[in-house]
């Protein structure tokens, strides 16, 4: 029971009037691990939440839902050991910031000085000085603090499981950078289980431990962030998280044995070894701007891919560079170069300059929806 | 034309008080000339003495207000209150049940809304007849009574301070469903998952988040149904068969049968004068309350 998973899902499915939002998606979320939901609007994380929360319930034969070892599937929100913070933050209004974070303990019937004392630790913990902000309404407080008090008030009950639907959404840039990292911390400190939904591939690559990538309702990839950004499995993830180059073509064997890309344009890039690419079909590759270089004709590091083309626009992007080039074929390829300071080192290519475009043939990633 | 249309809306944009006035000033003419001063007419018919034939002779006198102060015309000042504040309370206890429905019926809400405001196609004054024939000895309800075997003798309601209730908590059930809808509707659905998910069942959910936050909507709604049932006389006459007088009908007989202006006038500013008061009161209690109603 205690070894059990935070959260299990086994081929969870959830329709709306016919369309399915969450369609036979399953996974582990361990216990204190920071795992993301991470996917453009529409695409089930949402819904996914809100599932684990008791909100909706999965269709009758829609799989099953397992917190702390135990199947929720028909429990209501306040049967499960959750707790949630909203995007819209969700204070309740006529209530002070001290009162919101003391409902889910007036709901357990605890005597009134522990209540009390437990909202002042909570929002301790949240950072938000209980002298100052306990008998504040919420209406008195700003985005950022609105959100600090509905996180205490989630905190307070000690939840197993936190679950957070883009919490930083409305808030801004500089508060959001700010609590992400009291968030990560949080995690770590209270060894709580957050699920994080959000569709800011940042926010989600900053935080997680575990990220789900989703998409029309499936889950599209899962792994750590770096095995997300670094070894895409399909197009959609690539260019969802990140950015990227993309490059399809037939896959055939070198002169030297090894395997190949054949472009269109009949140019040829070598694919990194050991990867289960079949000789003869369609396939198609990203390669990340910034694993990219450039060079003069002709000057290309042996080993390397290397594919001609002319530098189209330079775009000053402070920490990097990026460098869009067209090739021969037409197509577009950014290549992110550090920026090493343009005023005493600018960069040697401008607009119109021949180019080649080289990477190590390892820094391939092979889509497998290609 | 032209020219001087320029030169108008030149001037309102130099002068933002202006420009305000022009957009209240209509209102606000309207109000003075066709309530503020027939109040203030009755004001000074009220300290006046009775004309022969109607009407009011010159002279300045109290003897109207002190006339008021009788045992009769205090039982009637009390039941008036009596009926409004059991009218209203009928009103909140069988309308909140229905705005908290219509408010989440979904694709449903625009017809029952619609369903909410059709009374208010005919007058009221055929409603209030149409009510008799369904309360009377050998109206509607008597006869299927009689025919269901649930009774054997027919009821008495009609002519019965029943039917009166029935009649004031009809007419003003709208007043009280739409308001309370209105707070209702724009409540936040998050705030409602956000409470079951700290725990509140949905009984502690509804006393606890619900109730306070629709607060607003059943002081207004309260308020409309309170203040016209004080001054209401149609239906008490009609359904009562002006057997249980109240306020209204009080000062329509003074103005109309007992041609005593000046009486009618002062039992009036009575009770303009205790509704004042009485919603002041209202409002401070709610007010204690801090934000029920933001």
């Amino acid at each position: 029971m205690n070894g059990s998973p935070a959260v299990e899902l086994a081929r969870v499915s959830k329709a709306f009037g016919g369309v399915k939002a969450v369609d036979g998606v399953s996974f582990e979320i361990r216990r204190g691990e920071f795992f993301s939901i991470l996917g453009p609007s529409g695409c089930g994380k949402t819904t996914t939440l809100r599932l684990l929360a008791g909100f909706e319930e999965p269709d009758p034969d829609g799989g099953e839902i397992r917190l702390l070892g135990e199947v929720v599937n028909t429990r209501r929100p306040y049967q499960r050991k959750i707790g949630m913070v909203f995007q819209n933050y969700a204070l309740f209004p006529h209530l002070s910031v001290e009162r919101n974070v003391g409902f889910g303990l007036e709901q357990r019937n605890l005597p009134r000085p522990e209540i009390a004392a437990r909202a002042r630790r909570a929002l301790e913990l949240v950072r938000l000085t209980p002298d100052t902000f306990a008998r504040r309404m919420p209406s008195q407080l700003s985005g950022g603090q609105r959100q600090r008090v509905a996180l205490a008030r989630a905190l307070v009950l000690d939840p197993a499981i936190l679950l957070l639907d883009e919490p930083l959404g409305a808030v801004d840039l500089k508060v959001r950078k700010e609590m992400q990292l009291e968030l990560k911390a949080l995690n770590r400190q209270l060894e709580t289980t957050f699920v994080y939904v959000t569709h800011d591939q940042e926010e989600a690559l900053t935080m997680s431990d575990r990220i789900a990538v989703m998409d029309n309702g499936r889950i599209a990839q899962l792994g750590t962030p770096a095995e997300i950004y670094e070894n895409p499995r399909t197009a959609f993830v690539a260019r969802f998280i990140g950015e990227s180059n993309f490059f399809g073509g037939r896959a055939t064997r070198g002169a030297d044995g090894r395997l190949e890309l054949a472009l269109a344009d009949g140019e040829r890039v070598r694919l990194p070894d050991g990867r289960t690419v079949r000789e003869g079909r369609e396939a198609r590759i990203a390669v990340r701007p910034e694993w990219m270089d450039l060079c003069r004709p002709g000057e290309a590091p042996p080993g390397e891919n290397a594919l001609p083309g002319e530098v189209r626009e330079v775009i000053y992007l402070g920490e990097t560079m990026h460098v869009m080039v067209t090739l021969r074929d037409a197509s577009q390829v950014t290549v992110a170069l550090r920026n090493e300071g343009q005023l005493s080192k600018p960069l040697p290519w401008q607009r119109g300059d021949p180019v080649l475009v080289a990477w190590l043939p390892e820094d391939c990633q092979i889509l497998e929806d290609s | 034309m032209p020219l001087a249309r320029q030169r108008l809306l030149a001037w309102l944009r130099r002068r933002p008080e202006a420009r305000a006035w022009s957009l209240v000033g209509p209102g606000v003419l309207f109000l003075v000339v066709f309530f503020l001063l027939p109040l203030l007419i009755m004001a000074a018919y009220s300290v006046m003495s009775r004309g022969e034939y109607g009407g009011v002779e010159r002279g300045l006198t109290l003897e109207s207000y002190r006339r008021f102060f009788v045992p009769i015309y205090l039982t009637i000042l009390g039941r008036t209150f009596g009926v409004s504040l059991v009218c209203t309370a009928i009103c909140l206890v069988l309308g909140y049940p229905v705005a908290y429905a219509i408010a989440r019926s979904g694709r449903w809400k625009n017809p029952l809304l619609f369903l909410v405001v059709l009374p208010f196609w005919t007058s009221f004054l055929v409603r209030t007849f149409a009510m008799i024939f369904l309360l009377r000895d050998t109206g509607l309800v008597n006869t299927w009574l009689l025919r269901l075997g649930v009774i054997r003798e027919p009821l008495t309601m009609l002519y019965t301070p029943f039917s009166v209730m029935v009649g004031l908590v009809y007419g003003y059930l709208p007043f009280m469903i739409l308001p309370i809808y209105a707070s209702l509707e724009k409540l936040d659905g998050s705030l409602l998952e956000a409470a079951e998910v700290l725990g509140a069942r949905p009984a502690a959910r509804f006393r606890q988040v619900t109730l306070p936050l629709s607060l607003p909507g059943v002081v207004a709604g309260s308020l409309l149904v309170f203040i016209p049932a004080l001054g209401s006389f149609l239906t008490t006459d009609l359904l009562g068969g002006a057997k249980e007088m109240m306020i209204g009908n009080l000062v329509q007989n003074q103005f109309a049968a007992a041609r005593n202006w000046p009486f009618g006038s002062a039992a009036s500013f009575i009770l303009m004068v205790l509704v004042l008061a009485a919603v002041l009161v209202y409002l401070r209690i709610r007010d204690r309350r801090p934000m029920a109603a933001a």
